[in-house]
């Protein structure tokens, strides 16, 4: 429980930086690459270093290009809800939430096999 | 092509909810994610390494900001097309991660941890910035037009009218 409540804390208050961060820039279209800021993967790279091994990361890190692949098509389905659909932002982020979580785990079942 | 500006003053238009939203948020995706690397192992665990976790609330609040600054419907209109610009950058951002994830990957088994996350940090920057950097060079999207189009509507209304 204790290392949850680590993660919560930690990647909380990255989470927030990377956020913060974005929210000073403009044009909107540079503040928007803070939106996609590595902020959980830092805390959860630096917490699989130290608990586990550097083979387990690297493993991670791996899977990441997956989960990245899904998060560009992710953006893309939001943009396309957004600014020709004409939606409001939050229902076309948690509708095209499905889409990363189907095509994450499509990509990882296709290109890596079975949760290892 | 527009170059990045830094603007302190954006830290006011949050309210502290606001600030909170994105930490619990944060905050609940980086324990969900250790939670999936223990329940299914690292293959799984890494895929949520990527998860959009400040995405959601980030467009939303661009959106809500901007319609608080207008509160008729151009305003909503206005706030759909800077979440709109703001998923642009995301997309670049992701080309970033990608980065990221490839770095760990290529070098977490050798060397120092640390020196392996801030060069992966470093590739996310370095790589995030030159593709928005390309976009705006070869394919500049119209924010930067309704940019200028501002700016050439305030000229000319600080353009004195001519003596008749």
């Amino acid at each position: 429980m204790s290392d949850y409540l680590v993660r919560f804390l930690i990647g909380g208050a990255v989470v927030s930086l990377f956020a913060i961060g974005g929210s000073i820039f403009k044009p909107k279209s540079f503040a928007g690459l803070f939106a996609a800021a590595p902020s959980v993967a830092l805390v959860g790279f630096a917490l699989a270093f130290a608990k586990k091994d550097r083979a387990y990361a690297s493993i991670e890190g791996r899977s990441m290009i997956l989960g990245a692949i899904a998060f560009i098509i992710f953006s893309g389905c939001v943009w396309f809800l957004v600014k020709k659909m004409r939606w409001h932002s939050l229902p076309a982020a948690l509708t095209s939430l499905l889409v990363w979580f189907a095509i994450a785990i499509g990509l990882q079942r296709a290109l890596l096999g079975g949760s290892g | 092509m527009r170059k990045p500006t830094v603007h302190l003053e954006k830290l006011k238009e949050s309210k502290w909810h606001e600030y909170l939203v994105r930490f619990v948020f944060g905050g609940l995706v980086a324990a969900a994610a250790g939670w999936a690397a223990e329940k299914f192992g690292p293959v799984v665990g890494g895929l949520f390494l990527a998860f959009p976790s400040i995405f959601p609330a980030s467009i939303t609040l661009v959106q809500q900001h901007e319609q608080r600054k207008d509160q008729g419907k151009s305003g909503a209109e206005k706030g759909k097309d800077k979440a709109g610009d703001d998923t642009v950058g995301a997309i670049f951002g992701c080309v970033g991660l990608a980065a990221f994830g490839g770095v760990v990957w290529a070098f977490g088994r050798q060397g120092n941890p640390i020196a392996c996350l801030a060069g992966a940090t470093a590739a996310w920057m370095a790589v995030s910035g030159l593709t928005w950097l390309l976009q705006q060079r070869f394919f500049p999207i119209r924010e930067e037009e309704r940019g200028l189009e501002e700016g050439r509507t305030i000229e000319k209304r600080n353009v004195p009218a001519k003596a008749s």
